[in-house]
């Protein structure tokens, strides 16, 4: 199938690029822990006062690093037709073209079969993550990196996947997957990446 | 001046790359990329110094030179081809200057008197054989690179009658990764010459979006700590903050109004992103655009009646102005096919932007008179422009191979600079009030 080809070349290059980038910070993995962002998850630096007050470094979140695997991400504690390279739901991240938020068609059976899993699975719940390259504006990145989360989810509705299933977070050019600057790595970068929770 | 004039006319390309760092333990290095030919040649002689140590805490002398250096407007006389090097006007030969050429020469003194610091500095015409002017001032040792900068401030509004921004600062965005592969990101704040940067906020996920309020006290951006966005004010003195926006969706694009009262955002709570108005006092929320296409990056006009923003609703993005109050948006653009990121001049007349041909994007100013556009940079990846307190740089984030730098630019695109810090990624930069 042509769009399974595009996608291993695709997955291919992306372990090429991922060797010399994390992007995914392995958001299914601190999913949980919104409580303590606040505490460590920040630094706030007394400014141009007398007194410096050091704040905590954002240590409180360490990994072993092995959330940095490409398309496997979250696989662990699913079935293993994610980690199938035979089943669409093994591909968790869906590309797009420039300046653009509409899904290509051979990403459509990929969609898809997340949602068939959704809608079998009521209690599973993801996160779209949307994503551009590095091209244009920030701020008008994060609102195309929306556009396309949403047109994810619009097609997972569509197969009757609850919205409540679905949270949507667009990171625009922030957390880009690839940092070449050329087509390839921007055809890497805009994305839409499939999070299971 | 007439030299004011010729800056303008001398756009040839002199590529003089004074490459200097500013302090060991500074981030930012300058490298002045692009210069005119018509740089107005002015002499620093270094400053005498007397006290109960052998050197001065700051070197003054040292500052003023790379604070005018950087300007653009100066090219500043080598020390080792000075042919004397007078400290009291009594000792000043006009004809040794005259020789070398020198438009303007600076003199002075500095005084360690038991930790109290008197500066005192004169300007001269080399040709006139006159002084321009002459200060004293009395500082302590802590004060002394602000009033480095202030002497910097003081020569060059004399000789160009334009406001000088040496004392203002930057804030910016940076990001690198660590030994354990995580990303950190930061909000930093450092003096306009990239020296003393200090962390205002850091994080794991991305801060965004810096923006100054007008007095120049609080720093509104947008953070992702908690895996989604949000915004925030925080007061620089006391590192304190507020959250201040969290629906659900796009919290982004925060603008402060002239008066400092409110705060333009970007939210998409509604379905596609909109532009409101956040009453800060009563936390009222105003939605000022109506639109099923995207909407964001609202700056006001510093009459603070209208704002401009950017909006794909024509197809492409393009920049747009609509009432602050709500109404019926203009387009503003129609050069290039995308236009983004629009924000004023403080008197303004003028407006930059993103602009870009084919994914070329580089940086442009609008003249909202004439409403012709000027591209002032070379592009391909150039974005964030922010314009200088007092209109004369712009200064906006480029690519240098993988990694952002900022770099400046000229409002008539004559003079450029590169400011580059040691480590990571650095972008989103904000010039300060």
């Amino acid at each position: 199938m042509k769009f399974f080809k595009i996608l291993s070349v695709l997955f291919f290059v992306g372990l090429i690029a991922a060797c010399g980038s994390t992007d995914k910070d392995g958001f299914n993995l601190f999913g949980g822990s919104e409580d303590d962002a606040k505490t460590s998850g920040y630094k706030d630096d007394a400014y141009l006062s007398g007194v410096q007050t050091q704040g905590t470094e954002t240590q409180g979140y360490s990994t072993d690093g092995s959330y940095d695997q490409g398309f496997e991400s979250g696989a662990s504690k699913l079935g293993p037709e994610f980690s199938d390279p035979n089943n669409p739901l093994s591909h968790q991240t869906i590309y797009f073209m420039y300046d653009s938020s509409q899904v290509q068609d051979e990403f459509i059976p990929v969609i898809q079969a997340h949602a068939q899993y959704l809608v079998a699975n009521p209690g599973q719940r993801i996160i779209l993550e949307g994503h551009t390259d590095e091209r244009g504006s920030r701020e008008y990145n994060i609102a195309l990196g929306e556009q396309r989360a949403k047109a994810v989810l619009r097609i997972m509705e569509m197969q009757g996947v609850s919205p409540s299933q679905v949270e949507i977070v667009s990171y625009g050019e922030e957390k880009p997957a690839a940092l070449e600057q050329d087509e390839a790595a921007w055809q890497l970068n805009r994305r839409v990446e499939v999070v299971y929770q | 001046m007439n030299f004011y004039i010729m800056h303008r006319t001398g756009l040839a390309l002199l590529l003089f790359s004074l490459f200097f760092s500013i302090q060991a333990s500074a981030n930012l290095t300058i490298e002045i990329t692009k210069g005119t030919e018509s740089a107005v040649p002015v002499a620093i002689v270094p400053f005498s110094f007397h006290g109960p140590s052998s050197r001065p805490p700051v070197d003054l002398s040292e500052i003023i030179k790379s604070d005018l250096s950087r300007s653009g407007y100066f090219k500043v006389l080598d020390e080792r081809k000075m042919l004397s090097k007078p400290t009291q006007a009594a000792n000043v030969r006009f004809r040794n200057w005259q020789a070398l050429g020198q438009d303007y020469l600076v003199i002075g003194q500095v005084k360690d008197d038991r930790g109290r610091f008197k500066i005192s500095f004169q300007l001269f015409d080399v040709y006139k054989g006159e002084q321009l002017m002459g200060y004293q001032m009395t500082v302590m040792a802590h004060q002394l690179r602000r009033s480095a900068h202030h002497i910097s401030d003081i020569i060059y509004e004399k000789l160009t009658g334009i406001k000088g921004v040496f004392n203002s600062k930057i804030a910016y965005i940076t990001s690198y990764k660590q030994g354990n592969g995580q990303h950190v990101y930061k909000l930093q704040v450092a003096d306009a010459d990239g020296y003393n940067p200090k962390t205002i906020i850091s994080s794991r996920e991305p801060i965004m979006s810096p923006a100054w309020s007008p007095d120049g006290k609080k720093i509104a951006y947008v953070s992702f700590e908690k895996k989604s966005s949000a915004i925030f004010i925080q007061t620089l003195a006391n590192g304190k903050r507020t959250r201040i926006s969290d629906f659900p969706g796009i919290n982004g694009a925060p603008a402060w109004s002239p008066d400092g009262r409110k705060l333009a955002i970007t939210l998409s709570k509604d379905g596609s992103p909109d532009i409101f108005v956040l009453n800060l006092a009563t936390r009222s929320l105003l939605k000022i655009t109506k639109s099923y296409a995207i909407d964001t990056e609202p700056s006001w006009a510093p009459d603070g009646r209208n704002i401009v923003f950017t909006s794909d609703r024509g197809g492409k993005p393009q920049l747009y102005l609509v009432p602050s109050s709500g109404g019926r948006a203009k387009r503003l653009t129609f050069d290039g096919d995308y236009n983004a990121k629009g924000s004023f001049s403080r008197d303004g007349k003028r407006l930059t932007m993103v602009h870009a041909n084919r994914g070329d994007y580089r940086i442009a100013v609008m003249d909202m008179s004439t409403r012709t556009i000027d591209v002032l940079t070379q592009g391909p990846l150039d974005e964030s422009p922010s314009f200088a307190p007092n209109g004369s740089m712009i200064l906006y984030s480029s690519k240098k191979g993988r990694r952002g730098t900022l770099a400046a630019v000229s409002t008539d695109g004559s003079m450029q600079q590169r400011l580059a810090v040691a480590r990571g990624d650095v972008r989103e930069p904000a010039w300060s009030p």
